[in-house]
């Protein structure tokens, strides 16, 4: 049950970060997802990558729609305010909660059927404003809350637990976002956390919508032979392009490659993200060669993960909207209310 | 033949052509007599197009200061072929038709009990302008230039709101001036004038300003504070933001910085505009969305979950007719019932009843307050009558000294000092708990906000007493939200009567004239406005304190009065619904012919029987107390 709080005590000897906090401190409550679960190790990789980063938890806001995806921002960062909204509208509520105070990191946590369909209208406009936030897909390719329906995710030909085939198109979110113009997108593994956890913390540093879809397993419904989700079809398909490396503003680089080996995408807070290119032509900057690779290697039955696509000079919903700097929940009535005086004179040029 | 003959009290109505630029000329002609000191109440009737249909614009001018719809047309300026049979059909008797006469038209085209009043006016125009834009705008502010004369309309008014107009630009002044003396002109030299209508100079326009109810709202909620707006554009409730988003970009740009103090997103529909301020709300701006019915109905999902996981926001409904493509460009009150039990599961909703543009302003500032206080979606009931026709109403009011009220908001220090934080827990009996806003404390105050699952604490809980707890609290919080709504305000008759009756928005005006209509005939009615829900319960009482009562609304199923059946389990045999839906604002003549028919005018105005005084005697300590507790201003339309 979800209600039951992980015990408090620790191993005395449990590493803090920079800020003194232990990665005890960005946990939540139990998770009461299935064992084995793909959901959990992204919960772990977002624990992780928050502690490495070092931001105080509470100044995370975390929001989710409907579905198994959607119950674990409760199973981490405890300290963080978490909004569980309704089917597929997380998008809608955290632009929202982004204009009201600039100054949280946003993180949406959602699944492939609250964001491919009931949703993905509320999708597609958050990334086409620019909203500042980590957008993460759990994608399993089914529903698990209501017992393993395909998803729109789910691969044309894939074949569910119960035998159906599934004879629909299935939604590329990848694709969909860089079309969209989002200015980060990801795809991952939650079984490959050496991969997750960097993308993570540089999608939490980057300006703008940072999307990344997991494919992450669903070990009760979707991960039997004739699934395109499970984790044996994931591992043996998984073309990832460029592992990489997430170094915080100011930190030292202790690894070196050779030149030609790696891309370095400077962020606009210092902090920069070096890539290893395992394909030496795949640039993460050009967006239509992204599209066009994923797209290829999907035909081939590939799934193409790591760091599709990145614009490190993006900007988010605040500048296009040009608000002020404070956050304008802070703002009082001396701020907004024009007052007395101003309200005579519109009066007056009303009668 | 019978000429109608009235000074300060009579209705044009002009027919013409969406998109031929007649609005501006139209709302000069309302102006121009409202400058005179003469009470008028223009109304756009007009369609769901752009360009091409008919559309109409009806002034009453009204000495008297009846805002509401009279009913009837006394002059008809007919600039729309296309209606003018219907048009000219709607003439009172011995009424008033101007005409472009330029085509001589058949006799059998024409009334004979109606004053037809030929200038030729797109005759003249084309001589002077070649321009095909020019020559349509143009022949619009000549037909105010004829009327200036028929009606001994002070010219010198009308100059001068051209000049306001358009200050700075001097050619089209001048030819909006030669226009109207082109239209002025040919009437003074070639007809008779003034007509038997007429405007005279008073003093009866006072301190009222001038100003549609949707840009009121909208100002409402530049002074109450909202910084985010999100919207989706829908007749009629789309110049709420288009006026809000307008007055930011005046008074909330920051000089130093030119920055921002307010964000406006156009969402992708209903559903993310609702979204949207749920978002802001949580995270602690004011923040407000303006719709239609038709929103309302998309956002539904949303309502409930502001309510269950108690989130302020702030709804704005302008309301129109009907579902779908409906009537979007009629008015009507037929969403109460939708908004006031709006969701699944079990839910209600505060709802303001604006009259006018005045309370409009004043409802959409309090809205933001109570969102917060209360920590629920405030409704705010305006509806196309209000909300898009300009209305003279008593000067927007705001006290500089006045704070927004946040509510029940748990800051750090008190959560640092070890202060108990439950986010569903009742401390001090008004229902409503304690909330903090995301970031506000490293290591106390979070929570994890959901719908109905969940205990004092906000954990998950699936528990029944835990839900009904909540749910109880959740009714003891509405039952407190009748002390900080509006308190409605009561009207005695001016004699004792067993007959009341139940109003509220834009119905007022009309109302108002027909209270004193009916007295005139000896009917007494006791009446009450309603300006909130949940009811007080001085409403109830004044049902209860007379023997029927008329509940007058502008929807079909009178869902007013479902309410208060529902609400203070009242016998529904008590209230007698009167109801107009039929797209127009309802008139008093209406209110008066539907009352009148309902008492059959004999059994109105005996002396209360034995068995009455005692209701009587609680109407009259009911009245007093409403008296007591009713702000200052019982708004009027009229003069005493």
């Amino acid at each position: 049950m979800t209600y039951i709080a992980k015990p408090k005590l620790h191993h005395p000897h449990l590493t803090c970060n920079a800020i003194g906090f232990t990665r005890r401190d960005y946990e939540g409550k139990i998770s009461t997802l299935c064992a084995g679960c793909g959901h959990d190790s992204i919960s772990a990789a977002i624990i992780h990558a928050c502690w490495e980063l070092s931001i105080e938890p509470h100044r995370i806001a975390k929001l989710s729609g409907i579905g198994c995806s959607s119950k674990t921002p409760d199973y981490f960062l405890g300290q963080s305010h978490g909004f569980n909204t309704v089917h597929g509208r997380m998008p809608s509520v955290l632009t929202g909660a982004n204009l009201a105070n600039r100054k949280l990191f946003y993180l949406g946590v959602s699944g492939d059927g609250d964001s491919a369909s009931i949703g993905i209208g509320q999708l597609v406009h958050a990334i086409r404003r620019g909203v500042r936030m980590v957008y993460i897909v759990e994608n399993n390719g089914v529903y698990g809350l209501t017992k393993g329906q395909f998803s729109a995710t789910a691969d044309q030909g894939s074949v569910s637990k119960k035998g159906a085939r599934n004879t629909d198109v299935p939604l590329d979110l990848v694709g969909l976002a860089m079309h969209l113009g989002a200015s980060f997108v990801a795809r991952s593994f939650s079984g490959d956390k050496h991969q997750l956890i960097p993308l993570i913390k540089a999608a939490i540093a980057h300006k703008g919508t940072a999307f990344i879809d997991v494919v992450s397993p669903c070990v009760t419904f979707n991960n039997h032979a004739g699934s395109t989700k499970s984790y044996e079809y994931v591992r043996e398909h998984n073309d990832a392009v460029n592992p990489f490396d997430y170094i915080a503003p100011r930190a030292p680089i202790t690894v070196d490659y050779a030149p030609g080996e790696v891309v370095d995408v400077q962020m606009h807070d210092g902090s920069l993200l070096r890539l290893r290119k395992l394909d030496t032509n795949y640039d993460p900057s050009d967006r239509a060669a992204a599209i066009s690779y994923v797209h290829t290697q999907q035909l081939r039955g590939e799934i193409v993960t790591g760091l599709l696509y990145v614009d490190a000079d993006s900007h988010d919903l605040h500048q296009h909207l040009n608000t002020v700097a404070v956050p304008l929940n802070t703002l009082t009535a001396k701020d907004l209310s024009p007052g007395k005086a101003t309200l005579d004179k519109i009066n007056a040029a009303l009668r | 033949m019978k000429m109608l003959t009235a000074t300060n009290d009579f209705v044009v109505k002009f027919a013409t052509i969406n998109g031929s630029g007649s609005a501006s000329a139209n709302d000069m002609f309302a102006k121009a007599v409202m400058r005179m000191g003469v009470p008028a109440s223009p109304r756009n009737i007009f369609p769901s197009n752009i360009q091409g249909l008919p559309t109409w614009y009806e002034v009453r001018v009204t000495q008297d200061g009846w805002l509401g719809r009279r009913g009837g047309v006394d002059m008809m300026v007919a600039m729309n072929p296309q209606t003018w049979e219907a048009d000219i059909n709607e003439i009172e008797s011995g009424g008033y038709l101007l005409y472009d006469s330029t085509r001589t038209l058949p006799k059998s085209k024409f009334r004979d009990d109606v004053n037809a009043i030929g200038v030729p006016l797109t005759a003249i125009c084309n001589d002077i302008w070649h321009d095909p834009r020019q020559r349509q705008l143009f022949k619009n502010i000549m037909y105010v230039g004829a009327l200036s004369a028929l009606l001994d309309i002070d010219l010198g008014a009308i100059e001068s709101l051209l000049g306001e107009q358009y200050k700075n630009k001097e050619k089209l002044l001048e030819a909006n001036k030669q226009a109207l003396h082109l239209g002025r002109d040919y009437v003074i030299e070639n007809l008779a004038h003034p007509i038997g209508l007429r405007v005279c100079k008073t003093d009866r326009v006072g301190d009222r300003i001038f100003v549609d109810g949707n840009s009121a709202t909208a100002l409402g909620c530049l002074y109450g504070g909202a910084t985010v707006c999100s919207w989706y554009p829908i007749t009629p409730s789309t110049s709420v933001v288009e006026a809000f988003q307008s007055y930011c970009k005046k008074y909330r740009v920051d000089p130093a910085t030119g920055a921002n103090k307010f964000a406006v997103v156009q969402a992708e529909d209903e559903l993310a505009s609702i979204g949207i301020a749920v978002g802001a709300g949580w995270n602690g701006t004011r923040a407000f969305t303006a719709t239609s019915g038709p929103g309302i109905s998309l956002m539904t999902e949303f309502i409930g979950l502001a309510y269950f996981a108690e989130v302020p926001v702030t709804i704005i409904n302008v309301q129109r007719g009907g579902p779908s493509t409906g009537m979007p460009t009629r008015t009507q009150q037929s969403d109460l019932i939708a908004c006031a039990y709006a969701s699944h599961g079990d839910t209600k909703h505060v709802l303001l009843f604006p009259e006018d543009p005045h309370e409009c302003f004043e409802f959409a500032a309090q809205a933001l307050d109570l969102a917060e206080r209360l920590q629920a979606p405030i409704f705010v009931m305006s509806d196309l009558d209000i909300g898009m026709n300009p209305r003279l109403c008593a000067p927007f009011v705001w006290d500089d000294a006045r704070e927004y009220d946040r509510g029940k908001v748990m800051t750090a220090a008190e959560l640092e000092a070890g202060k108990d934080f439950g986010r569903y827990k009742d401390i001090d009996g008004d229902g409503i708990p304690y909330r903090t806003y995301p970031g506000t404390h490293p290591s106390r105050g979070a929570y994890f906000t959901r719908g109905s699952s969940r205990d004092l604490y906000a954990r998950y809980s699936e528990r029944g007493p835990d839900y009904i707890y909540n749910m109880q609290r959740l009714l003891q919080k509405f039952e407190y939200a009748k002390k900080l709504v509006p308190p409605p305000i009561l009207r005695a008759a001016a004699q004792k009567t067993r007959h009341g009756a139940i109003y509220f928005g834009s119905t007022s005006p009309a109302m108002d004239e027909a209270i004193i209509a009916l007295e005139r005939d000896g009917l007494h009615v006791d009446t009450v406005r309603v300006r909130a829900f949940p009811f007080a319960d001085t409403v109830a009482e004044f049902i209860a304190a007379h023997e029927r009562v008329f509940v007058v609304e502008q929807n079909r199923d009178g869902q007013l009065r479902t309410m208060l059946i529902n609400e203070f389990d009242i016998d529904p045999a008590r209230l007698v619904s009167i109801v107009h839906y039929e797209g127009t604002p309802i008139t008093a003549r209406f209110i008066t012919g539907a009352i009148k028919q309902q008492l059959g005018a004999a059994s109105v105005h005996e002396a209360p029987k034995a068995a009455d005084m005692q209701s009587s005697c609680a109407l009259d300590s009911a009245i007093h107390r409403m008296h007591r507790d009713a702000p200052t201003r019982v708004s009027k339309g009229h003069s005493p």
